[in-house]
């Protein structure tokens, strides 16, 4: 279905192989850790940022395969502490954050705005070295002996009582942190000051607009959290109450501090899932997204919405009712902005001719799942609710919905639907659909059953549990072991289509947006001239016609 | 590089109204200098909006326990010398004059002017951190160091006891972080009096002297902030 109108235009012939482009342009390993074109550097993040959620994902399998059996036979109680802990930092800080902000955005923004790079290109490099250090010391945390406090370091466990590697962890997750900020600041001033002449700001594709909100919350949230893992280090060096009671300090003040950063830090997460799913919707149905304008203001919404909510993540931790009930309230609020993208995504479809390649699979896959995992977090807002499931795998059940049915989902649609850029091939088809499949029956069996044996009562975090949830723990168990299938097997056919696939041309998928006005790979200034933009966000007719006339935008 | 270069300029001279030729320090991505300034004096305001996030959490907290122990933060900024805090201000204000000035002598191409107003923020900065050093000598002598060195006990109430190293931890590390932006400050400012020595700066390309001064400037006024609520409320 690919090759309609679209290709037969002069400037996507096959011999776009043969052509200069990011990739062939310079050689040598040196040429690859001293880069400053973003395309580059986006690929640095995606070996870095995979090889984290390979470690994450063995991690998290260790876990289900304890949980078969309901007693806790396979690791004892503090390696199971450990493991659970290992998980959430590595997916969280070294993962789920990083993921698409890093790799798409940072391969696919500079382009989208017709610009030659980002605004500050040392100032990416220097981030993705940042990561790497902050990563370096979860490794050597991993292999050292681990850290049990849980990945929201809840002090005073963290400062008084554990005996872990709390100081490396807290250090690595202080200096990653400072590589989202430079990076989320490198996205504000290039989508402020980059911007291609008459690209203005309405016509920006909604993946700009997201990645720009997701910017906002990166640039105001994370320094909170530096702030609140400093003074967590200096207590513990110290042995200075500033958060413990036994010496004046107040513990329930650094849950509020820290999930005034960690809250926001789940829109950190899913805001670029969203902005994702945008593009793919528009590919894949040839249309223009239902509601430009309210797709685009409900990302800022969210980002504002986002830093009003924290408390809800403390209603058990001792607050007035009152406080609470507002914080629920608000809770509620964030749904609108949500609900906002998912019925215009759903009504673009509507009536649409949707061609079923495999971004699209996965983004239909993340429609349902983030709804879900949104309605069970209004369960979880409502304050009576929240009481009684609290601490249980419902719990853990709703964010993964959001976390791995949502920002996971729509990752693999984003990769697979700029892959033809990225490398300038095709991913096969068949196994694209095919591993789409398995993710989502995978998913699903993993985490569904988590619902249901957590509003019955299993409390999250212990490697033992009561005989009678053993059923669901198994049915757990047997997903898992599916969506470890699922992600595996992308790993092999991509790595395989680099060498091996199909020979992409500029425009695979015939969608509108500048960057499949370029050549895949692209150049490596992106453009052999800077492009005059002079239609709006998927305005298919006014783009193909743009193409025709120019050649070449 | 080269490349990048090259079709650069070719687009250039294809522009109408494009310049005829290209400043040294223009980095290929931008199209001319108006956008790099642009581009950079507004990432070091973001920088600036993170930083403030970044010390606004500290001083949260700050706020939050002086609810809860009026009495021990009132001891507490009794043992500092708001002579000497006072004294400091006056100099660090002074530095951002000179910083300023030398903003200003970078746009007007007075190349010597600028590296010594540079020099002189470097040596009222560094004369601000070494006053801070030697309170920090003699706090940490008189045993008011937060943790296992602290051996300070209140005279007439020995109950505001716990409350104080509550109070000089906060001061330890606010005090301290600013101090730590300082010395960062000051390494930034070494380098830029090499390039201004250089003749790198004029009225075409000041950025980095300007955003050197907006970050300096924001330092200072957190310590605007820190002088008053460690040392006189």
């Amino acid at each position: 279905m690919t090759s309609t109108t679209i290709d037969d235009a002069p400037f996507i012939e096959p011999s776009t192989r043969e052509r200069r482009n990011y990739l062939n342009d310079e050689y040598g390993v040196l040429s690859w850790l001293l880069t400053k074109d973003h395309k580059r550097i986006a690929l640095l993040y995606l070996f870095s940022v995979t090889t984290f959620f390979i470690v994450g994902g063995f991690i998290a399998f260790l876990m289900r395969l304890e949980l078969l059996t309901p007693e806790g036979d396979m690791f004892t109680s503090d390696t199971y502490n450990k493991l659970f802990t290992l998980h959430g930092i590595v997916m969280i800080f070294f993962f789920l954050i990083p993921a698409i902000p890093a790799i798409i955005g940072n391969f696919i923004l500079p382009i989208m705005l017709g610009a030659k790079d980002l605004a500050f290109p040392k100032l990416n490099l220097l981030s993705w070295y940042v990561y790497m250090i902050g990563g370096t010391f979860g490794v050597i945390v991993i292999i050292t002996g681990g850290v049990d406090t849980g990945w929201t370091f809840y002090t005073p466990f963290s400062t008084q009582y554990s005996n872990t590697k709390v100081f490396a962890t807290t250090l690595g997750a202080f200096i990653t942190g400072f590589s989202s900020i430079l990076t989320g600041l490198n996205f504000l001033v290039t989508i402020h000051r980059m911007r291609a002449p008459g690209l203005s700001w309405f016509r920006l594709p909604l993946f700009v607009w997201s990645i720009y909100a997701t910017s906002v919350v990166i640039m105001l949230a994370t320094p909170v959290l530096a702030i609140t893992l400093v003074l967590l280090m200096v207590e513990r060096v110290l042995q200075v109450g500033i958060f413990d009671p036994a010496l004046g300090g107040d513990p329930v003040l650094y849950q509020h501090m820290f999930w005034f950063y960690s809250h926001p830090a789940v829109y950190i997460m899913i805001l670029p899932g969203m902005a994702v799913i945008s593009e793919c919707v528009a590919a894949f149905t040839r249309k223009k997204i239902f509601g430009y304008k309210f797709v685009a203001f409900s990302s800022l919404a969210i980002a504002f919405l986002g830093f009003l909510v924290w408390a809800h993540h403390m209603f058990v931790a001792g607050m007035s009712v009152y406080s609470a009930m507002i914080f629920s309230f608000l809770t509620m609020l964030v749904a609108v902005p949500s609900a906002i993208k998912v019925f215009n995504w759903t009504a673009t479809m509507f009536k649409a001719s949707v061609s079923w390649q495999t971004p699209m699979l996965y983004v239909m896959g993340f429609i349902g799942l983030f709804t879900i995992g949104g309605v069970t977090g209004l369960f979880l807002g409502a304050l009576g609710v929240d009481v009684h499931v609290h601490d249980s795998y419902f719990v853990v059940a709703h964010f993964h919905y959001i976390m791995v049915g949502g920002t996971i989902m729509a990752y693999m649609a984003g990769i697979h639907y700029w892959w033809p850029k990225i490398t300038g091939r095709m991913y096969p088809e068949w196994w694209g659909r095919l591993s789409a499949m398995l993710v989502f029956v995978g998913f699903n069996l993993t985490f569904f059953p988590q619902f249901l044996v957590g509003y019955v009562g299993m409390p999250r975090r212990y490697h033992a549990y009561a005989p009678e949830f053993q059923v669901l723990n198994v049915l757990s168990t047997a997903g898992a072991t599916v969506l470890a299938v699922g992600y595996l097997l992308p790993m092999i056919y991509l790595a395989w289509s680099v060498k091996f696939g199909r020979i992409a041309g500029a425009n695979p998928w015939g969608a509108a947006g500048l960057e499949w006005a370029t050549t895949s790979p692209p150049p490596k200034e992106n453009f052999h001239e800077t492009p005059v933009v002079t239609w709006d966000a998927y305005d298919y007719p006014a783009f193909l016609k743009a193409m025709k006339e120019t050649q070449n935008v | 590089m080269s490349d990048a270069t090259l079709s650069h300029s070719a687009e250039h001279a294809a522009e109408p109204h494009g310049h005829g030729h290209h400043h040294p320090f223009l980095q290929h991505h931008f199209e001319d200098m108006g956008q790099q300034h642009e581009a950079s004096t507004l990432g070091m305001w973001f920088f600036v909006a993170q930083e403030i996030l970044f010390f606004g959490g500290i001083f949260a907290a700050y706020f939050i326990y002086r609810e809860m122990y009026p009495a021990a933060w009132a001891a507490g900024s009794k043992l500092q010398h708001w002579q000497i805090g006072a004294a400091n201000t006056i100099v660090l204000i002074g530095s951002s004059l000179t910083m300023a000035l030398a903003v200003w002598g970078a746009q007007q191409a007075k190349r010597m002017f600028t590296a010594w107003m540079l020099i002189l923020t470097l040596v009222l900065g560094g004369i601000f951190v070494g006053v801070k050093g030697y309170e920090y000598a003699e706090h940490i002598h008189h045993g008011q160091f937060p943790g296992a060195m602290f051996a300070y006990t209140h005279a007439d109430n020995p109950q505001l006891t716990r409350g104080i190293e509550l109070f000089m931890t906060f001061y330890f590390t606010m005090t301290g972080l600013h101090a730590l932006h300082m010395v960062i400050g000051a390494g930034l400012l070494l380098y830029f009096i090499k390039r201004t020595f250089r003749g790198d700066f004029g009225p075409e390309y000041y950025s980095p002297i300007e955003i050197m001064g907006l970050y300096w400037h924001f330092v200072d006024i957190v310590w605007i902030f820190l002088f008053p609520l460690l040392y006189l409320v």
